[in-house]
């Protein structure tokens, strides 16, 4: 049984179908991206399994627990995951170390405050007041939190909003450890460099339903469809679409008797793909 | 594997941690808890007189000042701080934790029955120092005393935490909170003596916990001998407990079934 079961989700908000049936399957142990427009339904979706929200029809299983159930055992479920908020802005007045330790003792089996600290690269912060830490640095605190009670499923929602390139590729390797360590993260995100960086698979989903589920590499046919080679010719660049791109290197090497000037050879970014295929979906 | 910790013992981390935060407000800190006895200097050194034998009114303002004080520290400032900690994001982080909701009231709790000891000490030392205020010497009115405190800090608590459903946004939760605060303390007989009032406004002021608490914390402060210039010729001590347990349930009942984490 997969980690997450979603069948036949339906959700609306007055005459707003924000879901309209929609089917996913989560695996154990994977980094799976939910990628789509505003609006498409993609809050709404994660929402539902992370249990913020109720919904109108289908079935909902996440750890084998509907998460729309409360109780006793909604505690024990919450205790087994763990959540980054898209914007959370406290007060501030606690510190860094105060308030991940503080949070830790919310769960039966957490990391310790130093650990998680260190993991997210805030050692140096530990003691400063949140009220003091930059953008990307309360980022930072925000995974911290989410990961302090070790959970087995992580949900992030944009998680590297404000954060420079140097921070993001901390935060992917930070991510890509905890996946080997065995958590299961969700991840939704509008940097596709970044679904594509960390995803083992990515959903594509708008006007409330899936439209694929595949692997970055793979989505929207990207492997299979026409590379670009480009290369210079005396004062000019030129560039062909090609089924064969390799055929076609051979042939311009042949024909500048080896090297071919700037040569570049690219095949449709998982951009490329992704706006093709959420506009290919409007009526 | 552990154990999730309990809801009461989560409820005593989150009174430690509010306190702290509550602690490092400085602005907060200052008008939550000197406000009143700033008041209580202005109203004692205006009104001088005697209303009642050995009764003057700064002391029938003290109490008055310490009743209205539980309703300003537990349910004026629950009901503006918890929108903003909506707004803030910060409930919804909480409610995507283990932590139950009883134990963020719990915590609140802690943190205004807190906030509510230092307050009345300050009231109770400037009074004594600058106004000549008595403490009682009867241990039966200590004991009325600490019930109505437990009583008062707990239905101002729940109430708080249920009235802050009601402001549309933290911005704006002063304006709906501060006028009902203000007006049910001139209804009550804080700034005025009670039975000078309009009967109608006796009458609605009888419907919320204020009066009564002002009414019980003059029950300890002012002599017995006073009971006799209340409206009802006693200090209704049965009528008190009944009242403020009620609103007490009200509150709570509305905490547990219609908190809302999130801001839509």
């Amino acid at each position: 049984m997969s980690l997450i079961e979603v069948k036949g989700l339906k959700k609306s908000y007055g005459d707003v179908h924000a879901v309209r049936g929609l089917d996913l399957e989560i695996e154990q142990g994977e980094i799976f991206s939910l990628l789509g427009p505003n609006g498409a339904g993609k809050t709404t979706t994660v929402e539902i399994l992370e249990g913020f929200r109720t919904r109108d029809a289908g079935t909902v299983s996440v750890l084998g627990f509907d998460p729309q159930s409360r109780g006793h055992e909604s505690r024990q479920w919450r205790d087994r995951i763990g959540i980054v908020l898209q914007s959370s802005a406290d007060a501030g007045d606690l510190t860094v170390l105060e308030t991940v330790d503080h949070f830790s003792g919310y769960y039966s089996n957490p990391r310790t405050a130093e650990e998680v600290i260190h993991a997210v690269g805030l050692v140096e912060k530990e003691n400063a007041l949140i009220r003091n830490l930059s953008g990307g640095q309360r980022r930072r605190l925000d995974v911290a939190l989410g990961i302090i009670g070790n959970p087995e499923l992580l949900f992030l929602d944009e998680p590297t909003t404000g954060f420079d390139p140097e921070a993001r590729r901390a935060f992917w390797g930070l991510i890509q450890e905890l996946r080997d360590g065995g958590t299961t993260i969700v991840l939704t995100t509008h940097y596709l460099d970044e679904a594509e960086a960390l995803a083992d698979r990515v959903a594509i989903i708008n006007h409330g339903v899936i439209i694929e589920v595949s692997t970055p590499a793979e989505l929207g046919g990207r492997a299979t469809l026409k590379a670009t080679v480009a290369w210079r010719d005396g004062d000019s660049i030129k560039s062909e679409r090609s089924d064969n791109p390799t055929a076609l290197v051979a042939k311009l090497s042949a024909h500048f008797g080896g090297e071919i000037p700037e040569l570049v050879v690219t095949r449709p970014s998982l951009e490329d793909v992704y706006l093709e295929m959420i506009g290919g979906v409007h009526e | 594997m552990n154990k999730i910790p309990s809801a009461l013992s989560l409820g005593i981390r989150r009174g430690n941690l509010e306190i702290r935060q509550f602690a490092r407000q400085r602005e907060s800190v200052v008008f939550t808890l000197l406000f009143p006895v700033i008041l209580l200097a202005i109203f004692g050194s205006v009104f001088k007189d005697t209303i009642a034998p050995g009764v003057t009114f700064s002391q029938y303002f003290l109490a008055g000042m310490i009743a209205s004080g539980l309703v300003n520290t537990g349910f004026q400032a629950l009901a503006i701080t918890i929108p903003l900690e909506r707004d803030f994001g910060a409930l919804k982080r909480l409610r995507g934790t283990p932590m139950p909701a009883s134990s963020y009231f719990i915590g609140k709790a802690i943190l205004i029955f807190v906030s509510m000891v230092i307050q009345i000490l300050l009231l109770l030392g400037f009074g004594i120092v600058f106004f000549g205020v008595g403490l009682p010497t009867d241990i039966n009115k200590w004991f009325t005393f600490t019930w109505l405190v437990l009583l008062g800090s707990a239905c101002s608590t729940a109430l708080g935490i249920a009235f802050s459903i009601v402001p549309k946004s933290g911005r704006g939760a002063s304006a709906v909170v501060s006028p009902i605060v203000i007006i049910l303390q001139f209804f009550s007989g804080v700034f005025f003596v009670f039975t000078q009032l309009p009967t109608w406004m006796q009458q609605v002021a009888a419907i919320f916990p204020l009066k009564w608490l002002t009414q019980g914390m003059r029950s300890v402060f002012l002599p017995d001998s006073f009971a006799s210039q209340e409206v009802a010729k006693s200090w209704e001590t049965g009528k008190t407990v009944l009242i403020l347990v009620v609103w007490l349930i009200i509150g709570i009942f509305f905490s547990v079934r219609k908190f809302k984490w999130d801001r839509d």
